[in-house]
């Protein structure tokens, strides 16, 4: 018998939390990114495991289209981050406080 | 007929509108031939309309324009009613005004607005004649306050004087007044018959109780006090004469303060039914009558005199409708409009000589300066004195006897009046045209100079009028006379003159005894003085401190309370609890400001931690 | 114990996939220099290839090592690259005081919340798509052409709506990317005419107005770049 579905969750959720945690302390706005294409996969995980469970292809279909956005994303986030870095040669977003109250 | 009448109106609006458009394209010429014509030809519409209407059987033409107002019950119709009573109006308004535009364009030469004075003038002939034509109380009272409007206007036409400006405040403030007894009147009428048009209010009268009617009957009467410069609501209209000689001829005398009376004899046949509302009344219009008339006695001003002359004669209609001598209130309206139209136009005529000046004490000796002035000016005097055979007499005539069948005491307080007015028009005669020459310091010793033709050829024609105007209705005329021609729209209620012929003409030499007690008293006393402490009552030159009393009674404390709002609720209660929301909201702000550091992994570990809440809540649930 | 109840080559192939991914997150948040953040990203996405591939996702684990792990991670080292390695960022150094704690505080106690859910109760609901016209993942290996009809059919739309999303991405990278240059070509070649010939900091024969001067400073400071 295979490996259980929730084995696999449990897993996404871990890689998830990994991914949240990451976004929360790391100030290097590459790293954030990356931490967000981590959780960006964990979501696809369980994705992909709902499918499995429920035999239906709407799951994957869906990841196929997430991964789609996420390029997509990548591509315009590490644009900002060049055209911001041209500004003030850092990658911190802790220096982008400009809109504080 | 159909096609005619709205032309009536039209006209003028359409003078109004031209002039409104294309005013600075315009010269002043160009201007008040506009503002005349229109008019003029509105008077000779009125006239065909006249003649048609004689021709007609029924005496009573609805002509339907539009569709005003249309919701739930409530049907109000654009449209003009054509019978005895609003064609009488509507012949001696538009015919009037006619003669005051054609006086006013000479008068109102050199004026800085020129141009706005016809405007205001052709919108007030628009206005009255809406008030006048119109088959329903909701359009009167479009024109009703049409009028008031035009008449503010006019009154505070000098805006840049103080008094003038403070003047037409007063006119319209108490004419506000007035209005909320005709909006009340016409809620109750509404509320109890469905219909504010006129001939559906007379034929569903039945509808009314007695104590309904009474209040109408009463709002009517509160109305008319406002309009119609009665007491208590009397004394803006001496104020008014702020506004230039020919308003004060126009609006103040001849036209719109009779629409207070137009109004009470329009709903005569809601009148009817009230016999407590006619006695308050008959009862307010003969008051007002003596006590304007002891006031007119005290003046030094002469458009002052002339208007508390106004007020009184229009207490003498007044009092006539409270007696249900609706066909001799008309009879004096028209009249008084001839005579009062002539004396007004005739003081600015005086006025214009003089270059400005109205204090009787610095005229005196104008008879042999102005001489088509004096001339006219005489046939007026006597004829409001009342003095046979001129139209006055006839008028005044007419009412006292109807008074004197329905009610003695007010009779004898007409009488009184009716020498009190003798009195004081004669005294105003005299400190004007006779005596000794005082007015050399105010025209720097220059001879006064007859006025231009424009305004003496009003004056000739009026003066025509004042002089054949009791030709109208001549009491043993059995042919065609105002009174019959009248009754269709009065009914039943219009049975008057029944006493014996013997009755009336010993009833005519006391109004003549009066008149010429009066004018002795004047020519006695005026003949060589120009002032007597004796003779004028500073009681009554200050209008009975009438104006003193309103004061200390209503404005005062209203001032008072107006300063406590002002004080504590407008600076304590409510700035205090703007400000305080304020404050408390720029003082949270301040403190919540600081969340926003500005550094987005905050803000993301916010909504981290809203995640938590919400799953930690979740799963207390399921457990 | 596992033996017992699941078969080991599952177990162990999930025991592997797990190992690659909880190794390689951790190494993205923990490395100080982001090339091996980068490095480490990709082992935790191959390990998710695999998780993939044992839950018969073939094509979904062939994109993801293909555009993942190819293209997107070496557009993150590219970037990183191009603006050199910035040490300044230290990941062991939080200047927010308490939001390391209360990050793990957060995500420990959400995370364990939904394991939590998800082990007490149902919580996936609603239609499968297979019973609204979508296509019943076929058991056993090779579904390609079952995705492929599911996006070419049902979500076709959706697809093409996919490329107009891509097209704009590229654009507004350029786009943001792009340097800042003069917009007017004629003044470009106006400033190559001129040059400063006294060395008082003004070119050109006659006044330079006020548009001109900013079009001047920014060449300069182009050249003094190079």
């Amino acid at each position: 018998m295979t490996v259980p579905a929730s084995w696999y969750l449990v897993l996404a959720a871990i890689l998830f939390g990994i991914g949240a945690f990451g976004v929360l302390t790391r100030r290097s706005a590459l790293i954030m990114f990356m931490c967000i294409e981590l959780m960006l996969n964990a979501v696809n995980l369980t994705f992909v495991t709902f499918a499995r469970t429920m035999s239906d292809i709407g799951g994957q279909t869906t990841v196929f289209f997430i991964m789609v956005v996420a390029a997509a994303e990548v591509t315009v986030g590490l644009g900002i981050v060049v055209a911001v870095f041209r500004r003030r040669a850092s990658t911190s977003v802790d220096e982008l406080s400009e809109l504080q109250g | 007929m159909s096609h005619l009448a709205p032309l009536i109106l039209v006209l003028p609006l359409l003078g109004f509108l031209l002039v409104v458009l294309n005013g600075r394209s315009l010269s002043n010429r160009t201007v008040g031939l506009i503002a005349t014509s229109v008019v003029g030809l509105s008077f000779v519409t009125t006239v065909v309309t006249f003649v048609l209407l004689l021709h007609d059987r029924t005496r009573e033409v609805t002509v339907n324009l539009f569709t005003w107002i249309s919701v739930d019950t409530l049907h109000v119709p654009a449209a003009i009613l054509v019978d005895p009573l609003s064609i009488t109006m509507s012949l001696f308004v538009t015919g009037i005004s006619a003669l005051i535009h054609l006086y006013s364009t000479a008068y109102m030469q050199g004026e800085k607005d020129f141009r706005k004075f016809f405007l205001y003038l052709n919108l007030f002939v628009f206005s009255m004649l809406t008030l006048v034509l119109a088959n329903n109380l909701v359009l009167t009272f479009v024109g009703w306050e049409g009028v008031g409007v035009c008449s503010y206007w006019l009154v505070s036409f000098y805006f840049d004087r103080e008094a003038a400006a403070s003047a037409g405040k007063k006119a319209f403030i108490y004419n506000r007044v007035g209005d909320v007894g005709l909006l009340l009147a016409m809620f109750l009428l509404f509320v109890h018959t469905h219909t504010l048009t006129y001939l559906g209010i007379f034929s569903s009268t039945s509808l009314l109780s007695p104590t309904i009617a009474t209040l109408v009957v009463l709002a009517l009467l509160l109305a008319a006090t406002g309009k119609s410069a009665q007491i208590p609501l009397f004394n803006w209209l001496p104020d008014a004469m702020e506004g230039p000689t020919p308003v004060s001829a126009l609006i103040h005398a001849a036209t719109m303060v009779t629409a207070g009376v137009y109004l009470l004899v329009r709903m005569s046949p809601v009148l009817a039914l009230s016999s407590s509302g006619r006695m308050t009344i008959a009862v307010i219009g003969g008051l007002t009558a003596f006590v304007a008339a002891t006031i007119a006695t005290a003046q030094k001003d002469i458009k002052k005199v002339l208007a508390f002359s106004t007020v009184s004669q229009i207490g003498y209609m007044v009092l006539a409708v409270g007696v249900g001598a609706y066909g001799a209130a008309i009879f004096l309206m028209v009249s008084h409009a001839f005579f009062k139209a002539l004396l007004f136009l005739g003081s600015g005529s005086v006025i214009h000589s003089l270059g400005g000046e109205q204090d009787m004490r610095k005229m005196g000796g104008l008879a042999k300066w102005l001489p088509l002035t004096f001339p006219t000016f005489l046939v007026g005097w006597l004829s409001i004195s009342g003095v046979p055979p001129f139209s006055g007499f006839w008028a005044k005539g007419d009412v006292l006897t109807n008074v004197f069948a329905h009610n003695k005491p007010l009779w004898a307080l007409g009488v009184l009046t009716a020498v009190l007015t003798a009195y004081y028009m004669s005294r105003l005669f005299v400190l004007t045209f006779r005596g000794s020459e005082r007015f050399r310091e105010v025209t720097h010793q220059h001879d006064p100079h007859e006025s231009p033709l424009a305004m003496t050829a009003p004056l000739l024609i009026l003066a025509a009028l004042s002089v054949f105007g009791g030709l109208l209705d001549l009491p043993w005329a059995h042919g065609f006379s105002l009174t019959r021609f009248l009754s269709p729209t009065f009914g039943v209620v219009a049975a008057t003159g029944a006493q014996s012929t013997m009755l009336q003409t010993g009833l005519a030499l006391v109004d003549v005894v009066a008149a010429l007690i009066g004018l002795f008293a004047a020519f006695t006393i005026w003949r060589h003085t120009v002032e007597s402490s004796t003779f004028e009552r500073p009681f009554f030159e200050h209008v009975w401190r009438w104006d003193d009393a309103y004061d200390a009674v209503l404005a005062r404390p209203l001032e008072r309370l107006a300063h406590v709002s002002n004080d504590v609720v407008e600076n304590r209660i409510i700035d205090g609890a703007v400000e305080g929301l304020g404050g408390s909201v720029q003082r949270s702000g301040e403190g919540i400001r600081k969340l926003q550091a500005g550094f987005v992994r905050q803000y993301a570990l916010a909504m981290v931690l809203g995640l938590t809440v919400i799953v930690v809540y979740l799963v207390g649930r399921v457990r | 114990m596992f033996a017992t109840a699941y078969a080991i080559p599952d177990v162990l192939v999930f025991a592997g996939a797990a190992l690659l991914i909880i190794t390689g997150a951790l190494g993205v948040i923990v490395m100080k220099n982001p090339v091996h953040s980068a490095l480490s990203l990709i082992l935790a996405l191959l390990g998710v290839a695999v998780a993939f591939l044992a839950q018969n996702a073939d094509f979904l684990a062939a994109v993801e090592i293909i555009v993942y792990a190819g293209a997107i991670v070496v557009l993150f080292l590219f970037v990183i690259m191009f603006l050199g390695v910035d040490k300044s960022n230290h990941p062991y150094v939080e200047p927010l005081v308490g939001q390391r704690w209360l990050a793990a505080l957060g995500v420990l106690v959400t995370m364990s919340g939904i394991i939590t859910l998800m082990a007490s109760s149902h919580w996936v609901s609603g239609v499968l798509s297979s019973s609204t016209g979508g296509v019943a993942l076929a058991t056993g290996a090779g579904n390609v052409t079952q995705l492929g009809d599911s996006v070419f059919t049902t979500y076709l739309l959706s697809f093409e709506a996919t490329s107009g999303l891509l097209i704009i991405a590229v654009v507004g990278a350029v786009l943001l990317a792009r340097r800042e240059r003069p917009a007017d070509s004629d003044v470009d070649v106006d400033v190559d005419i001129d040059v400063d010939i006294d060395g008082t900091g003004r070119v050109g024969g006659g006044e330079v107005s006020e548009g001109e001067w900013w079009v001047v400073n920014e060449r300069t400071s182009e050249e003094v770049e190079s």
